[in-house]
């Protein structure tokens, strides 16, 4: 099962860039032409993403740097020892949504610490490969088109958050749970 | 609810600088911060020129609409604003897939694109409508079957069977994506409750 989905995702990109032209040509879409009046539009759309990202990341940034995130991990301590939920872990839960560099550097740290076949390490594997960087995602996508006013994408992209992050737990514990 | 977030990241931040007596972090950090930003989008240059051109051909053939009318009443479930045949909609669907099959970088390309279909219905254009809030949902929570970035970590450290997290993960990201649109659905409702229905 497993080998079946790597081969998939190894021939998918290769397969799509033979099959999307080849079936245009059939439809007498001049491939070359087509391709270059689309691809145009992702210069314009990169630019138009530069304010948007550069303010969201100064901020991630100096949230980062200076502590900030530290100081508040340090507020949840005594309530996670309450629910059982493991410490050296949950950073990464509040980092997750935040900034995905940040996120990654966390869970090689916890692979180097714990190995990546630990309790922990599956865990933050888990929690990694389940979401995406919900801050980046609502900056890019909404900064392309100019939105400013997001209504309620955000709640919702961080109460999913919280619950992959729940569903992670819960899953990796009645499976590798000792 | 952003404003608030972005001026409560850099006031904590400027915050604890001043408490460790060390302020010139926090300029050193807004620095890095922007640079960061800049370096991430003229990445994204090359990704999207090359996706934007490939889904053009793909739009041009009639590609697209195939896969819409396709998937239609699965699309038609999440996305109800949305009108019949809209191209939107063939973007929405290629960009889904691709996060399915685990293709990153082709996901956001085709994912601006949807947004920029789903802006030409927009009746002010500074605002998300809920099927754009719809489309980000399903983003952020980014259902994917094979987590590669991990798989790969997780083999570079030594791992025995790098690849025993892709059941847990598949679990995970489905609950995530189940709570990002159930929850969409329901503040949807009560948007729509708040301004009258017929927001797309």
């Amino acid at each position: 099962m497993l080998e079946i989905v790597s081969q998939i995702s190894q021939w998918m990109i290769p397969a799509i860039l033979a099959f999307i032209p080849l079936y245009a040509a059939t439809r007498r879409v001049p491939v070359y032409e087509s391709f270059i009046d689309g691809a145009k539009e992702g210069f314009p759309t990169a630019i138009q993403i530069i304010p948007h990202l550069v303010g969201m990341m100064v901020a991630v940034s100096i949230f980062r740097e200076t502590g900030a995130l530290q100081f508040y991990l340090g507020l949840f301590k005594p309530f996670l020892s309450m629910v059982h939920f493991p410490e050296e872990v949950f950073p990464l839960g509040l980092m997750r949504p935040i900034t995905g560099a940040g996120a990654l550097a966390y869970v090689e740290s916890i692979f180097r610490t714990y190995g990546p076949d630990s309790f922990l390490g599956r865990l933050a594997g888990t929690m990694q490969g389940s979401t995406d960087t919900t801050l980046y995602v609502l900056t890019v996508y909404f900064g392309a088109v100019g939105i400013r006013r997001s209504r309620y994408a955000l709640k919702v992209g961080l109460l999913a958050d919280f619950a992959g992050l729940i569903a992670s737990w819960l899953i990796v514990s009645l499976l590798f749970g000792t | 609810m952003v404003n608030y977030i972005w001026l409560f990241m850099i006031l904590s931040g400027v915050v604890a600088g001043a408490m460790q007596g060390e302020l010139d972090l926090v300029t050193m950090a807004a620095l890095k911060g922007a640079k960061e930003g800049v370096a991430v989008c003229i990445g994204l240059i090359s990704i999207l020129v090359f996706w934007l051109g490939m889904m053009r051909i793909a739009e041009d053939a009639g590609l697209l609409k195939k896969l819409a009318r396709l998937l239609d009443p699965f699309v038609r479930f999440l996305f109800p604003g949305v009108p019949k045949g809209h191209p939107a909609m063939g973007y929405i669907l290629s960009n889904m897939s691709a996060n399915l099959f685990g293709l990153g970088n082709a996901a956001t390309p085709m994912g601006l694109k949807a947004m920029e279909e789903l802006q030409k219905l927009n009746p002010d254009p500074k605002k998300a409508t809920p099927a754009m809030c719809t489309l980000l949902a399903i983003n952020t929570s980014s259902l994917t079957l094979i987590p590669t970035t991990i798989i790969g970590m997780r083999m570079e450290h030594g791992s025995v069977n790098p690849t025993d997290i892709i059941g847990t993960t598949i679990f995970a990201t489905v609950c995530s994506t189940l709570v990002a649109i159930l929850l969409d659905r329901w503040f949807r409702r009560r948007f729509e409750a708040s301004t009258g229905s017929d927001a797309k």
